[in-house]
């Protein structure tokens, strides 16, 4: 027999005001401990790959989709751009590296993108298994499609036409796997990498064979003639300095291509999703107070009910503020069990939401660990409850313990 | 031991209770008798220092509780006064066994859960110490109080009206182990009613 056993048979004893005052905290902290959880990990995940990108140079279109397609590979590229024009435009004293990228094919939903080795070492990815691609064919896949798609060392495939999954395959020439990467947890974790020439090459070949049929569809070199200009989809860019920007605006202005710059766009996109995030959060937030106030309402009444009850232990010698603080513990359980069901609710949330953007996307969020706000949030829920309890036992001090005794 | 001394209280000007003198002696019953109105409740919170009187002393045990400070009134009360009000009203959201614990635990005194088991048995509910107190009969929770306000031991034992919501049976069984009950821990018993039944059970008594 102790003041929390008291107080947890109170909450029992009320199990529906009890669970709406804790479902409700509960609610509340799910809420608030998910978005916290999103948004540092979309956070993360989009800074870790916008990294050391100033620019991305790729045809015009929406500057974001160019930053998405390229950078996080998570939208259609906006179109293919002459490698020439990009390597004229590429060849400033202002711009220190360029990076270009081809892509258009997949397999199984995983991108197959043409690049050359300096985009490995931009993401710091080291290869796990087996070398690096270095001749027109062989890929390193990422950990993530090696774990996915059971693709090995050695193993061959066909790419498929478009990056949905659903395009034709280009069956007659195979890739080859040469290596896989180590887990960067960056994106190329869920990419196929392969030299920029065998995207070329694979279309070459895939043209003469097929003749005239793809005309007029998003293919990587589309309208090329044999001795047309050698095509990529876009370059990601560093500066040498933050004057490079100029750059960027000298080949808007003056050039057929488009230079988006990723800083501008991403904040931009974080502007956007976060009128939506702040809203959830206020909604979050009042959820909580609701919380507070059911939790006061249901002690409030309670005690009135109780009132005997409180008179009869003071008259067996229980202090005052020793009935003050059993009702306050009264109220710090809810927000306590509110809490650490909120923790796991928002874990659940999360697994559940990552699974969707893994499928979709092939991002996935699994860091589940607590963050230091959520210990903020702990701060707040216990505040709430135990201001909640503390207004209605603030009554156990001015108790007349006889009158009440002789009212019934 | 108890015995009080010219008390006196008042809750309006208008409204003053001045009470004769009681004393009680260990292992002894005095029964004051009162219709409503007299004061009686007003005299036992008086004994048991629930209200502070105007004037006059109590003492139990050789302690003068009026010259105790506030805080210490209560422990005093805790260790030493057991309580049995007219209604029994018990902690409802505790079972039966928890509720006497809670007089040990109030007290501060170690938690004896055979003592518990005792007394259920002699008073006749030990099979209801995992109930919850609404779940028994009047006159079983009467009895689950007398066995509250025994288990400290304490050296007074307060009956306030304990019998007035009882039938003849439960009256009579309540009364008689009211009293053994005060004679097996040596308390002197109080009871005070205007329940005309109790008036041949004591010898000792004081009319308001």
């Amino acid at each position: 027999m102790n003041l929390f056993k008291i107080s947890w048979a109170n909450l029992k004893d009320k199990p529906l005001s009890s669970f709406l005052s804790g479902l409700l905290m509960t609610l509340g902290i799910t809420i608030i401990s998910l978005l916290l959880l999103l948004n540092k990990q979309l956070d993360e995940q989009f800074s870790r790959n916008v990294k050391g990108i100033d620019m991305v140079l790729g045809a015009k279109g929406s500057p974001l989709q160019l930053i998405l397609s390229s950078i996080y590979q998570i939208d259609s590229p906006t179109g293919n751009i002459p490698l020439e024009d990009a390597e004229r435009l590429t060849r400033n004293p202002m711009i220190k590296t360029a990076i270009p990228l081809s892509m258009g094919d997949s397999y199984k939903t995983f991108r197959i993108v043409g690049t050359n080795k300096k985009y490995v070492d931009h993401f710091e990815a080291t290869v796990g298994q087996g070398t690096l691609f270095s001749k027109d064919l062989e890929v390193t896949i990422g950990a993530r499609v090696a774990e996915t798609t059971g693709l090995k060392l050695g193993d061959t495939f066909a790419g498929s036409h478009g990056l949905d999954g659903n395009g034709e395959e280009h069956g007659e020439t195979k890739y080859k796997v040469v290596g896989i990467f180590n887990p960067s947890n960056s994106v190329i974790d869920q990419l196929i990498l392969t030299p920029l020439s065998s995207v070329w090459a694979i279309h070459e070949h895939h043209e003469e064979h097929e003749g005239e049929e793809h005309e007029g569809e998003a293919h990587t070199d589309e309208d090329h003639d044999h001795e047309a200009p050698r095509e990529i989809t876009s370059m990601l860019v560093k500066f040498r300095n933050p004057m490079g920007m100029m750059v960027a605006r000298g080949i808007n202005d003056n050039s057929k291509l488009l230079a988006a710059l990723p800083a501008i766009e991403i904040n931009r996109l974080f502007d956007l999703l976060g009128i939506g995030v702040d809203t959830l959060r206020g909604l979050a937030v009042a959820i909580m107070l609701i919380a507070g106030i059911s939790v006061f309402v249901s002690l409030y009444n309670s005690l009135k009910e109780r009132k005997y009850e409180m008179a009869l232990m003071l008259s067996m010698g229980a202090g005052r503020t020793q009935l003050f603080g059993m009702l306050l513990l009264e109220g710090l359980t809810l927000s306590l069990i509110g809490f650490i069901l909120g923790l796991v609710f928002s874990r659940i949330g999360l697994l559940l939401f990552s699974m969707r953007a893994e499928r979709n996307f092939h991002y996935s969020l699994n860091n589940l660990n607590i963050l230091p706000e959520e210990w903020l949030v702990l701060g707040v829920a216990v505040l709430i409850g135990i201001v909640a309890a503390a207004l209605p036992a603030l009554g156990v001090y001015r108790m007349n313990i006889s009158q009440t005794l002789a009212e019934e | 031991m108890l015995q009080s001394h010219q008390l006196t209280f008042s809750y309006a000007p208008t409204k003053r209770f001045a009470f004769p003198d009681i004393r009680c002696n260990d292992r002894e019953a005095v029964l004051i008798l009162g219709k409503s109105g007299t004061g009686k409740t007003t005299l036992l919170h008086l004994l048991a220092l629930l209200l502070r009187p105007e004037n006059g002393s109590v003492t139990i045990d050789q302690t003068d509780l009026t010259q105790l400070p506030p805080a210490q009134t209560a422990t005093f009360r805790a260790a030493h006064v057991g309580i049995i009000y007219q209604k029994p009203h018990f902690v409802s959201a505790l079972s039966v066994m928890d509720n006497l614990l809670l007089a040990n635990y109030l007290a501060k005194n170690p938690q004896d859960k055979n003592r518990a088991r005792e007394l259920a048995a002699h008073l006749g509910f030990a099979e209801h110490l995992n109930k919850k107190t609404h779940q028994m009969s009047q006159g079983e929770q009467q009895r689950v109080s007398i066995a509250r306000a025994v288990m400290n031991k304490p050296g007074v034992i307060l009956a306030d009206e304990p019998t007035s919501s009882l039938d003849d049976v439960n009256c009579a069984r309540v009364v008689a182990l009211l009293r053994e009950q005060s004679e097996q821990i040596g308390a002197s018993l109080i009871v005070v009613t205007h329940d005309q039944r109790l008036k041949d059970e004591f010898s000792n008594q004081v009319i308001l």
